[in-house]
């Protein structure tokens, strides 16, 4: 798949500005080059950011109202005839709203439009729950053709959004809300859609997390080593799908207890996607998804809830620490469990 | 005349065979949407044989009209245009429904020679279609967009978010038909949902609203060169038609909705087509 090398992109400050705003700086430079993007979306133009590409581009935007469904309809008309469509809304809108749209009239026809779903998870927290979304990995991952990328944080929502113009296919695309500190000092880190990216060794236990979970999986792994002396690896599992088997069976291999950790329901989620690899490598090991537990959020600003739903450093400490007095077994004997 | 005396023999000559081929195809296929397969014959004909700009050398060629079924449960009406337009060779037909075979009771249009949409949930192709239009509009191409839904169909709310776009961005190179044979599948459509007053819908959502009759090539003729000269506003055709029209025992029957056929009902159907 696509790697992005040498390009210096100087269209965005990662140090100040939401992933959505570098998404949308990023459309509006990727199209300067690229004739064949085109942009709708539904009422959202600023809210999603795209309104940079509509300003500079406002022949190849198309702002069809409040209507997803025909929002998506129209993305998969416009690849049909040929153009690399971006559609922005919410996630919750473009996965629910218009998702048989996104699976019929876009996937199934295997169309090249990338659909960028912002405040996902619990980033918009005090909307209140209408506007949540921790279905979307779950729905996106189990749609045939679609590739899913859920970035860390602004720079990698850049690299990911232009890496994703190369793809034949459907890509969705999963962002947030709010500011998210920046992972990265710069882009040169090698990043490619289905390649995992190792962001602290370790060999006690791998925590494998997405999107703002990164950050704070990292600021844990370095709280863990000082404090417990406990060597944490953390993997970004930056593509959902396809993920990369190889990084999760290395990190079976060599730490043999995994915790996942992503802003979604862990049902379905990333932790359900590494789950699969684990079960089907035959290897024993030490495995916990942590998220949202199968409940809808609770209303509060973000922050907040990433405190209260321990997704934020402490709560991951204190998960991984819970992970390490557990062991794996390697004999047949269920009676103890 | 839209459609000269010539013309009219020639395509209702094409409407007869297509109808006998879709018969024969809901005999090869196990089951069909017979009804409202048969109910869009004429217009399918004037489209494939007089209007569409398509070639079969080149079924992908960008600068080709564009149709979407959006009813796609009449695959087995659109698929037989297509094999008779040169798309599919008619031979492959018979294959239909079966393990491996590119038709279904829906088109693929990754499958589906000459299909430009792959439709079959209700509701979905006039936003498509739009999207067509709106590329055509920005890549400077004159190509027509035509798409044709169900009556039935227009129950589905994204319809009216597709129609509503349409007339917003003022898109006249989309022509959208509406094949009104006034039966879905359980039963009327003014028993099931009302969607009179149907016509003034479509024009107070802004279309310049062409009502026929959907069986008539001189009006159905008539109708599409208006839409392929609209500059104003977009075309909509209401075309009022029979469920199952041609086949005597299947006019206007919701019955025939969806039915399959045994080689005697097949001679009996297709002794009506040819009586027609």
């Amino acid at each position: 798949m696509s790697t992005i090398t040498g390009t210096t992109w100087n269209c965005y400050d990662s140090a100040t500005m939401t992933p959505r705003e570098i998404y949308g700086r990023t459309l509006a430079e990727l199209a300067k080059t690229n004739d064949r993007i085109v942009g709708v979306t539904a009422d959202l133009a600023k809210t999603t950011a795209i309104v940079h590409f509509a300003n500079a581009f406002p022949n190849r935007f198309f702002n069809v109202g409040i209507a997803e469904q025909n929002m998506l309809g129209i993305a998969a008309g416009l690849a049909k005839a040929g153009l690399i469509p971006f559609a922005s809304s919410m996630a919750v809108f473009v996965s629910m709203r218009g998702g048989e749209q996104v699976r019929t009239d876009i996937a199934y026809q295997n169309l090249p439009v990338k659909i960028i779903g912002t405040h996902a998870g619990i980033s918009f927290g005090h909307a209140g729950t209408t506007h949540h979304c921790t279905e979307d990995l779950a729905i996106m991952r189990s749609i045939a053709n679609m590739t899913v990328i859920c970035p860390a944080d602004g720079i990698e929502t850049s690299l990911a959004v232009r890496a994703c113009v190369d793809i034949p296919g459907p890509v969705y695309i999963r962002i947030g809300r709010g500011f998210e500190p920046p992972c990265y000092p710069d882009e040169n880190y090698g990043f490619t859609i289905g390649k995992a990216i190792e962001m602290v060794p370790g060999t006690d236990i791998t925590i494998i997390s997405c999107g703002i979970a990164v950050l704070q999986s990292v600021q844990a792994a370095k709280t863990l080593l000082e404090q417990d002396g406990i060597s944490v690896r953390v993997i970004n599992m930056h593509t959902i799908k396809p993920i990369d088997r190889e990084a999760v069976l290395k990190a079976v291999t060599e730490t043999r207890r995994i915790l996942t950790v992503e802003e979604h329901n862990v049902e379905g989620g990333l932790g359900d996607a590494v789950a699969s690899v684990i079960a089907e490598s035959g290897k024993g090991c030490v495995f916990k998804k942590h998220g949202i537990y199968d409940q809808f959020a609770t209303i509060g600003y973000a922050e907040d809830l990433y405190t209260h739903y321990e997704l934020d450093a402490d709560g991951i400490i204190n998960q991984v620490r819970s992970l390490m007095g557990r062991d794996y077994e390697a004999d047949e004997n269920w009676e103890d469990e | 005349m839209a459609c000269t005396v010539e013309e009219k023999q020639r395509l209702q000559d094409i409407a007869r065979e297509l109808r006998l081929t879709i018969i024969d195809v809901t005999a090869w296929s196990g089951g069909a949407h017979v009804g409202g397969s048969l109910s869009i014959v004429e217009l399918l004909t004037a489209l494939y044989f007089k209007y569409l700009n398509v070639d079969p050398e080149r079924p992908q060629w960008e600068d080709r009209d564009r149709f979407v079924l959006s009813k796609g449960h009449a695959a087995a009406a659109l698929i037989p245009v297509l094999s008779k337009r040169g798309f599919i060779p008619e031979e492959e037909l018979k294959t239909f429904n079966h393990f491996g075979s590119p038709f279904a009771m829906h088109p693929d249009s990754n499958k589906v020679t000459g299909c430009d949409a792959s439709t079959g949930s209700l509701g979905h192709g006039l936003s498509i279609a739009a999207g067509m239009g709106l590329a055509a509009r920005y890549l400077k191409k004159d190509y027509k967009t035509v798409c044709l839904m169900g009556d039935g169909e227009c129950c589905e709310g994204s319809v009216w978010e597709a129609a509503m776009s349409i007339a917003n961005f003022k898109l006249t190179n989309v022509i959208t038909i509406v094949d009104r044979n006034r039966l879905m599948i359980d039963g009327f459509t003014e028993d099931v949902m009302a969607l009179e007053p149907f016509a003034e819908k479509w024009h107070s959502f802004g279309f310049d609203v062409i009502e026929i009759d959907g069986h008539d090539f001189e009006q159905v003729c008539s109708a599409l060169e208006k839409g392929w000269n609209a500059t104003e506003k977009p075309v909509f055709i209401l075309a009022n038609t029979i469920k199952g029209k041609g086949v005597d025992f299947m006019e206007n029957n919701v019955v025939w909705h969806y039915a399959s056929a045994d080689s005697a009902l097949c001679e009996k159907a297709k002794a009506s087509i040819l009586n027609l």
